[in-house]
């Protein structure tokens, strides 16, 4: 039985994990800037797609027609060579092997930049409309960024391959000295994790142990305050934006191989995130982090068909059953401040 | 009691002659044919029952759709169980949805502001995936509700014997299929204008107005506002299980994908479009989306190729290119660009656009008696 | 032990904020149709107390009775319901609705109760509300800006109007929340000339002020709060002539 329960909560890790992500980064963007980002989700996506468009850039093929040589059905025999693997032998190998976690280094100039230009372009104008404006506009920019996707990358989900050596199930259940064979867990699942962690992790040490962070946090708390100090708060929050959809974007990044995205993934995980962040507690980081863990966790176990004999379909509605049941008897979320959104 | 000032008269009476000449003046447009005249009255009723809660009250709900979908749901199964007439669809409809819009709004309205969106968001999506998994025995799952001939039709059978083959929604006994079927729908959308016409007209609505402008006053002045807000919660869902009943008498069958958030956000879209807070708008936005919609996803490549024929050779090719991003499965690219254009540029949407065209022709005038409608959370 | 022709008695109310005590054994009572005034310096507790009156907070012990009725615990609407309007510091009002419709939702308010759902009959043809709401507009010297969206009009203006929402009620004890600040001159004034005139009414007032020159000239009834408790209470020449008053704030703020 332990067992049992041990494994549904380690299967609920990385599915938290990205939603610890995706909330952390709503949450920084609704602390510091007050916006209510319907498009957050869509920077995942978009994530998602740049290891899908490094993945084909480096696949980009060379085809040379080999004459001394002939197929089995007698034609011309076509030698198909990747560029990188003739340009860089053995490295670019690795480097197609690799091309998941390779490409967060695309990620991260794409996602900034992306990030910063909608910040700059059109969120800025929306900081001082009303919530409802918001949540619209940035919902319009959800709908296009999804579409460009789908213009360009088609409609369906497009799989992106584990590296190999992080493919199979690590025994867990081993290492810590259990029944081997008992408690296995698919290695790429526990990279996710731990990479969630160390993202999540790198968000927290910037802004508590940087000026800048502290910036931010006294911003979080009280706007007018730290504007009054005469602190330039605007370019900071512009970066905060870039951050937070780096956040978002190296959390799609990193799930593709365990779901192959299509455009409309964001979308997917945007209104589980909100979810999360509104348990979490709006505007409260550790809270969005604990309330992502927590639901994906529930979610889990609610998969369970034992759970699912018991209260079928539960596994469908867990999280907004959550969701509903906190708001209303702790409105502030889990982690909630006073005075954050109060209503 | 139900008498109307002049401008109120007049306006229901432009609005009803437009709606039933709808068939002669969208000729031109190339969009009168009946199966889009539907649509269009269809979704013009769910976007004037959106804007009862949205427009009025502030509230910005984004799990609309969810009524939409019970709606056809209950309408398919009157169908299935009592009688191809759409009387007993429709009012069966509306009693379900404005039950399930009770229960909801029960819920939802103890929060106001974005966590109303998120908690109405919530019930929607909840809906939506008990749809597609365990409600299948009432939802038929991904498949859909559909009319089946082994449907007891108890009504139906009580009367008549069964007929051959899978019947189609009457009202009384005639067929409700092309034009019968759009003045059908027309009739509702006439009547569901003048309800809301009155609503917005009366103390009721003035109430609701108030609690958009400022709750916080409402309440130091007396009024216990929840049964305000889900008085108006309640109506509008029925206003969209009324909708999505029609939609299913049109064609009777029913999915979940009706009760996604996605179709959630084409009300919004449709209200916000035309003009939340004021009575015509919702109905022109539903009608716009409509009509591009259905022009936009037709066209294709060969069309934007002849469209384009007269560029010189190469930038033709570039232009389709181009082009056929926006159009056929790339029209909700173009939905979304419009949209934000919209909200940044125009928040009070289609009817504060003519209002100030109208107003710069007035300049020399009085001072306009309208402020402009605004888009506002409740606080 | 309630005197016949006290309208609102604040009995032994204590207000805790974690360690802060706000308010510290608060004993008021204020009789009918007289216009009581509390006064104290910045951070006294003036709001705090007002907040407890009119049930926003809840008082850590003590009541708040109003004419027979406990107010404690009670929502803000039932409170207005039993007789008790409210001016806000910043004119809380209706931007987006016209000066007109403005003042006709609270006469609604008095007439139907907390909640009605009249949506058969056309506002148009509410003609006793629009007459009432007409003569109170008259009555505030705001005829000419009936039409006018509330949104656009002068921060004093504001304020009258905020005050003629609430005189239409016939509010048996009217709540005043420094009605002038952040005014200018001309408004103060003009607030100060509206509130005397409405004074003759009859109706029993609360009005919380820092402002001394507001109270003086308006005020039957003083009480000086100063750091969470009552120091004095009087009439405004006994208030003006303790010793203790002059210390904990006149002294400090002249």
């Amino acid at each position: 039985m332990f067992e049992v329960i041990f494994l549904q909560f380690l299967n609920g890790l990385d599915k938290g994990g990205a939603y610890a992500l995706i909330a952390l980064g709503l949450t920084l963007v609704f602390g510091t800037l007050g916006v209510v980002n319907f498009a957050h989700g869509a920077l995942f996506m978009l994530g998602a797609f740049c290891a899908v468009l490094f993945r084909q850039l480096i696949t980009f093929e060379t085809v040379t027609i080999d004459p001394t040589k002939l197929s089995p059905w007698g034609a011309p025999l076509e030698v198909r060579a990747p560029l990188v693997q003739t340009w860089f032998g053995d490295f670019g190998a690795v480097l197609v092997n690799y091309s998941v976690p390779f490409s967060i280094l695309l990620t991260i100039p794409v996602m900034l930049v992306i990030g910063i230009a909608l910040e700059r372009g059109i969120i800025k104008h929306f900081y001082k409309r009303p919530h409802a404006e918001q949540i619209l506009v940035t919902f319009g920019l959800a709908i296009v960024a999804q579409e460009i996707i789908k213009s360009f990358f088609g409609p369906n989900p497009i799989p992106q391959p584990m590296p190999e050596g992080l493919r199979g199930a690590a025994d867990i259940g081993a290492w810590l000295g259990m029944q081997a064979n008992v408690i296995t867990y698919p290695i790429w699942r526990l990279v996710y994790f731990l990479f969630a962690g160390v993202i999540i992790g790198g968000v927290f040490a910037f802004l508590q142990f940087t000026t800048f962070g502290l910036v931010v946090r006294a911003g979080m708390a009280d706007r007018e305050t730290v504007g009054l100090l005469g602190i330039n708060i605007d370019r900071r929050f512009t970066i905060m934006f870039g951050l937070a959809a780096v956040v978002a974007g190296m959390a799609g990044v990193m799930y593709t191989p365990l779901l192959p995205p299509n455009y409309h993934i964001g979308m997917d995980f945007l209104v589980l995130s909100f979810v999360v962040v509104v348990v979490g507690g709006m505007g409260s980081l550790p809270g969005a982090v604990a309330a992502g863990f927590l639901l994906g966790i529930l979610q889990s176990f609610a998969s369970m068909t034992q759970i699912k004999a018991i209260v079928p379909g539960i596994d469908q509605i867990i999280i907004y059953l959550v969701a509903v049941v906190i708001l209303l008897v702790r409105p502030r979320g889990l982690f909630g401040r006073r005075g954050v959104m109060e209503a | 009691m139900l008498a109307m000032s002049r401008n109120d008269l007049l306006l229901f009476l432009g609005f009803t002659i437009a709606v039933l000449a709808m068939p002669i003046w969208l000729q031109p447009f190339g969009a009168a044919y009946p199966d889009l005249l539907q649509r269009f009255t269809i979704y013009a009723i769910l976007a004037v029952g959106f804007n009862i809660l949205f427009g009025l009250t502030g509230y910005l709900s984004f799990g609309h759709a969810a009524f939409f979908g019970v709606g056809s749901y209950a309408a398919v199964w009157s169908f299935k169980l009592l009688s191809m007439d759409a009387i007993p669809a429709m009012a069966f409809a509306i009693v379900v949805s404005g039950i399930f819009a009770l229960l909801i709004g029960y819920v939802s309205l103890r929060r106001s502001g974005i966590y109303f969106s998120i908690l109405t968001l919530a019930f929607a999506q909840m809906s939506y995936n008990l749809a597609y998994s365990v409600l299948t025995p009432i939802t038929n799952g991904e498949t859909g509700l559909q009319l089946d001939l082994a449907d007891p039709r108890y009504l139906d059978r009580a009367f008549s014997a069964a007929p051959a083959g899978l019947p189609s929604p009457t009202l009384l006994g005639a067929p409700l299929t092309g034009y019968a079927g759009f003045y059908f729908c027309a009739g509702f959308l006439i009547i569901a204008f003048f309800i809301a016409q009155r609503i917005t007209g009366s103390p009721f609505g003035m109430m609701l107005k108030g609690i958009k402008s400022n709750q916080t006053r409402m309440n130091y002045t007396g009024f216990n506002t929840k049964p305000y807000t889900l008085a108006a919660f309640v109506i509008s869902g029925m206003y969209a299980g009324l909708a999505g009943a029609l939609l299913a008498i049109t064609d009777p069958l029913a999915g979940a994908e009706r009760m996604q958030w996605t179709a959630s956000g084409e009300v919004v879209l449709m209200t916000i479009l035309g003009g939340a807070g004021t009575l015509v708008g919702p109905v022109i936005g539903a009608w716009l989306i409509k009509y591009f919609e259905n022009i936009f996803s037709a066209i294709n490549d060969s069309i934007l190729t002849r469209f384009f024929a007269f560029l010189p050779e190469g930038a033709d090719h570039v232009a389709v290119t181009i082009a056929s991003k926006f159009v056929g499965e790339g029209w909700f690219l173009t939905l979304g660009l419009v949209f934000v254009l919209i909200v940044v540029f125009l928040p009070g949407g289609i009817m504060e656009g003519v209002r100030r065209i109208v107003g710069l022709f007035n300049r020399s005038g009085k001072t306009p008696r309208h402020t402009p409608a605004q888009v506002q959370p409740a606080e | 032990m309630t005197m016949p022709n006290v309208v609102l008695h604040v009995a032994d109310v204590h207000k805790r904020f974690g360690g802060l005590h706000a308010l510290a054994d608060i004993d008021l009572q204020v009789e009918e149709g007289q216009t009581h005034a509390i006064i104290g310096p910045n951070g006294a507790g003036k709001s705090t107390l007002l907040n407890v009156i009119i049930g926003k907070l809840a008082p850590t012990s003590g009541t708040v009775v109003f004419d027979g009725a406990i107010l404690t615990g009670r929502k803000p609407y039932e409170i207005n319901q039993l007789g008790i309007a409210r001016v806000f510091q910043t004119p809380e009002i209706f931007s987006d609705l016209s000066v007109l419709h403005n003042v006709m939702i609270p006469a609604l308010a008095k007439r139907d109760g907390a909640f009605k759902l009249n949506m058969l009959r056309a506002l148009d043809s509410e003609t006793g509300i629009r007459a009432e709401a007409q003569d109170m507009l008259e009555d505030v010297g705001m005829t000419s800006s009936r039409d006018m969206a509330a949104g656009s009009l002068s921060r004093g203006d504001k304020r009258r109007m905020e005050l003629a929402m609430c005189l239409i009620q016939h509010p048996r004890l009217l709540l005043l929340d420094e009605p002038t600040a952040g005014m200018s001159r001309h408004d103060t004034n003009t607030t100060i000339e509206l509130l005397k005139k409405i004074k003759s009414r009859g109706m029993t007032k609360v009005i919380i002020e820092h402002d001394m020159h507001v109270v003086f000239s308006l005020a039957d009834k003083i009480s000086v709060l100063a750091q969470g408790r009552i120091i004095a209470d009087g009439t405004p020449d006994q208030v003006r002539g303790n010793p203790k008053v002059q210390e904990a704030y006149l002294g400090g703020t002249h």
